[in-house]
């Protein structure tokens, strides 16, 4: 079963968990428990805000098995406000056009369907960031 | 745990030379089948073309170990265990066999284990095969096998495949190095020029510009002629000690000068510089160094166009090209057989085939082939040093070889 896969994860699909080095302070997400910097421990929990800027961005026309309901999709990495780059979907971006720099925001969403039993998959994407959010 | 980190970054990319006592290593035969879909072949007797042409190309040496390079079967073909599945249905049952895996840089890999086996004299004759079988399954579950190359928690999660990675490279590359929309279109170009003449290739047929620019989408700004085509395939080696060789019938021996096997974070988002391809540079270096080669010397570089952008990053991180120019070489002059550092000449993934774990074994093999002077039109003239790198995923693993042909009579 998948189950438990996906909800050993929760921390990091619905909030973005990660982790702070202790010894050089690099924020590190996904966690992973070992300093990719600087070799020491790191199991400092960091919340991340949520919030950064498109790095790099495409659409996916030809979809693996459990995403095609959703294809084509707009895919992206995102460069995270305190540093790590992650990859993710965008989502509710109406006709607005996506761009390198563009500002975006973490939301949650269903991610796929996984399998014939239907258990969905939910995790965080991306959103162009509102300006309300900006504001604050 | 300071101590450690000293450790860590002193340590350098690779592992270190080459032990005293150990032999070089020559290529002693090559056998590669046509790639394609082959709807009327199964695994085993793709396999066993390979193994059985290489075997013949050999001369009659019988390997004591068999390396198989693949994927997918278990995910594919409902098949892990090759190792023994192989060996036995090929008539060597009862050899050492086993399979090794690191996604698309499985075939180097698996070259670089028989490698050391040889090398270090614990196996006299090993046969390296790769095979991949892809066109029994529809291309949405063999997308969703390739994406297990990525990080399945973190990216393959999200839909990612491996044609959406190549394409976030590539845009981002665009960006950074102010890179035109064509940029990349003259490796797609010389690849399908110089398949034309390969019988082993899937696509045996030169495309042009307005080709490439009307091709469509995969995930933008990637098009159908930035990737290469996933089909079947298996190619063979067989390595041996130079003593080990029967008498010599008069094609020059191709030594394995230097052997690298380097990795990389495996997210494309955990790299520090994505467009860096550091276990491409690592791995290549190292070869180079274990060789005593410099990058000046080579005379061909069979890379691994999987997708286009891999083209430049390669050729930068191999040090062919400044950080950022590496797409300045995708032009004849530069890359086709008489340009100043011909690659994929047998047309690369791109218009050979992809066959996933099996790619690093047809280059090596197309590379010995240049080197002993059997390559007929896709003849690089004089050809005495190749490097040959294959990578795994979106460059977690690269293994890159140096080979070098011997002065005859040695
Ligand atoms: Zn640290």
């Amino acid at each position: 079963m998948e189950t438990s896969r996906h909800w050993r994860l929760r921390q990091q699909r619905y909030a973005l968990v990660g982790e702070v080095c202790p010894s050089c302070e690099l924020k590190i997400f996904p966690p992973r428990d070992i300093c990719p910097d600087c070799g020491n421990e790191a199991r400092t929990i960091f919340q991340f805000s949520g919030r950064g800027e498109v790095y790099s961005h495409t659409t996916v026309y030809q979809a693996p098995a459990g995403h095609t309901e959703n294809s084509p999709y707009p895919l992206a990495i995102v460069r995270l406000e305190e540093g790590p780059l992650v990859t993710a979907q965008l989502t509710d971006l109406a006709d607005k056009p996506v761009e390198i720099g563009m500002p975006v925001e973490m939301v949650t969403r269903k991610l796929r369907s996984d399998g014939e039993r239907g258990i969905l998959v939910y995790g965080y994407k991306f959103r162009p960031r509102l300006a309300r959010a900006e504001q604050s | 745990m300071t101590e450690r980190a000293d450790s860590r970054s002193s340590r350098g990319p690779g592992l270190p030379g080459q032990p005293n006592g150990w032999s070089p290593v020559l290529v002693a035969g090559i056998g590669m089948t046509p790639v394609g879909e082959h709807w009327d072949v199964s695994l085993r007797n793709l396999a066993l073309d390979a193994i059985s042409a290489a075997l013949e190309d050999a001369g009659g040496l019988r390997p004591d170990a068999l390396y198989v390079a693949n994927m997918l079967a278990p995910a594919l073909s409902g098949q892990s265990h090759l190792g023994a599945l192989l060996a036995d249905f090929a008539g060597l049952r009862g050899i050492e066999a086993t399979t090794v895996e690191a996604a698309g840089a499985s075939g180097g890999v698996a070259a670089r284990q028989a490698y050391l086996a040889v090398a270090s004299g614990a196996v006299e004759v090993a046969l390296v095969l790769g095979v991949e079988k892809v066109t029994d399954k529809d291309s949405g579950q063999v997308e969703a096998a390739l994406a297990t190359a990525s990080d399945a928690d973190y990216e393959a999660i999200q839909g990612v495949t491996a044609g959406a990675q190549a394409a976030l490279l590539m845009r981002r590359y665009f960006h950074e190095h102010r890179a035109p929309q064509d940029a990349l279109a003259g490796f797609s170009l010389v690849a399908h020029q110089n398949a034309v003449s390969n019988p082993n290739a899937m696509f045996r047929k030169a495309i042009s510009l307005e080709q490439y620019s009307n091709a469509p989408m995969v995930s933008d700004p990637l098009n159908t002629y930035d990737a290469a085509p996933m089909a079947d395939g298996a190619a063979a080696l067989i390595l041996a000690r130079a003593a080990t060789l029967l008498p010599p019938d008069g094609r020059p021996a191709v030594e394995i000068a230097g052997s690298a096997v380097a990795t990389a974070a495996m997210a494309v988002h955990d790299l520090p510089d994505p467009l860096g391809l550091p276990a491409g540079a690592a791995s290549a270096q190292a070869a180079l160094e274990r060789a005593a080669s410099q990058v000046e010397q080579v005379d061909l570089f069979e890379l691994h166009d999987r997708f286009s952008i891999f083209a430049a990053l390669s050729l930068e991180a191999a040090g062919f090209a400044e950080r950022g120019a590496g797409w300045l070489l995708a032009k004849q002059a530069e890359i086709a057989l008489d340009g100043r550092i011909p690659i994929c000449t047998y047309g690369g993934s791109k218009a050979r085939g992809e066959p996933g774990a099996a790619t690093g074994i047809y280059q090596l093999a197309e590379a010995v082939s240049q080197l002993q002077g059997r390559a007929g039109k896709n003849q690089v003239a004089g050809a005495s040093i190749a490097l040959v790198q294959c990578l795994g995923g979106s460059g977690a693993t690269a293994a890159t070889h140096v080979l070098r042909r011997m002065a005859n009579g040695t």
